[in-house]
């Protein structure tokens, strides 16, 4: 196979390889680098049978293909990021060759450099937190006295029960909502930066639970134990709650070089 | 009212990342779509491959997160109030390109996902039989 694309991880200062020999990239082969401008591209050659476009419009629909290719492009990306700070690049920047790779390191320079700075020394961790309680359970505690109303049928009765199981419901939403506000704001004050998610979906994190936070903090990489003893007292102050720790993650969430808008 | 199952955060943090600093492979794969496909930068023009075609499917991806019955049941918006799918984020993204091929992708994908769901809450139009 011919390869005429060129896959680009990540945006460095500048790595060693050797410690990345071992993994293969997506495309099966070893990682190399593009450097210009004191900055150094992360890169692999791949095919255009595969990663083209056209092909990668077919392959994104395959999960098989995504999973395998995603999890390739994080072991990539996590490797390099034990080396120091770097710009994570979404999946799927493919380039045609080095040439242009250099240019873009050249002209975008300034902002990869300012974003590394943001990030040098710190991780990212994950925070989901899930809303663990049975709607169908609750309120019936309060209302089996229904019946004992004096002319109030089995339809009546019926009614209040209903009414009172939504009153309890709506207020345990709206518990478990502050309770998520809670904890984000508590947590944030440990972080330089915070990102707050869309919830991911039980068929993407096979928890039944609804998520009710997903949120991205970029800590100095010393905090990291603070902050897993943060989130182990407020899971324990709002036991309504389950809270899921992951990290240290590359800091996906924070590639923008620059406030929110990024470098687009 | 509610039942209190509850994690050790800590352990779950070293079982879910610790053993991947060499590997990646017991990361929860929602995690890393998320990440990969939708925080990592972008960077516009001279690629080969066509952004409009990630940005679809992270679009597809947050379809199906916002067709939960179980995220709306929790009065789950965020979705909606996202910055990424605002409208300047649906600008940008289809910035130079054809609008009308996205948005036509766009409507196969929700009727994708709306048919995949038909036992739900979806509001179906009565089929009328026709004629005789």
């Amino acid at each position: 196979m011919e390869p005429n694309g060129i896959w680009v991880y990540a945006i460095t200062e500048r790595v060693d390889l050797t410690p990345v020999a071992q993994i293969r990239g997506v495309g099966g082969r070893q990682v190399r680098t593009v450097a210009a401008a004191g900055l150094t591209a992360v890169v692999e050659d791949v095919g255009l049978a595969e990663f083209g476009e056209e092909a990668l419009r077919r392959n994104l629909e395959d999960l098989n293909w995504l999973e395998a290719t995603a999890r390739a492009h994080h072991e990539v990306i996590d490797a390099v990021a034990q080396q120091g700070p770097l710009v994570p690049m979404r999946l799927a920047t493919v380039y045609s060759g080095d040439a242009p790779i250099a240019t873009m390191l050249t002209e975008r320079g300034a902002d990869f450099r300012s974003a590394l700075r943001r990030i040098r020394g710190r991780v990212e961790w994950g925070v989901k937190a899930y809303a663990d309680r049975q709607p169908e359970a609750s309120g019936d505690s309060a209302v089996t006295a229904g019946a004992s109303r004096p002319g109030s049928g089995a339809g009546a009765a019926y009614l209040q029960r209903r009414r009172n199981q939504l009153t309890a419901q709506k207020n345990a939403r709206r518990e478990t909502l502050a309770s998520a506000d809670i904890i984000h704001a508590e947590l944030s004050r440990y972080a330089a930066e915070t990102r707050v998610h869309t919830p991911q979906a039980p068929q993407l994190t096979g928890i039944k639970a609804p998520m009710i936070l997903n949120a991205a903090y970029l800590l100095d990489s010393a905090r990291g134990e603070d902050f897993a003893a943060a989130v182990a007292a407020l899971a324990d102050q709002h036991p309504g709650l389950r809270l899921e720790l992951t990290g240290p993650w590359p800091p996906y969430s924070f590639a923008g070089t620059g406030g929110e808008g990024g470098l687009t | 009212m509610t039942t209190a199952r509850m994690m050790q955060p800590g352990a779950e943090a070293a079982q879910a990342y610790g053993s991947s600093l060499g590997g990646g492979q017991t990361a929860n794969l929602g995690d890393i779509l998320e990440r990969v496909l939708d925080k990592g930068l972008v960077i516009a023009g001279d690629i080969q491959v066509n952004l409009l075609d990630i940005e679809l499917l992270t679009i597809k991806l947050r379809l199906v997160i916002a067709s939960l019955d179980t995220a709306r049941e929790v009065g789950i918006d965020w979705w909606e109030r996202d910055p990424w799918l605002s409208a300047k984020a649906f600008d940008r993204a289809a910035d130079g390109r054809d609008l009308e091929r996205e948005n036509q992708q766009l409507r196969e994908r929700v009727k994708e996902l709306e048919s995949g769901r038909s036992n739900r809450e979806i509001p179906r139009t009565g089929r009328k039989s026709r004629g005789t």
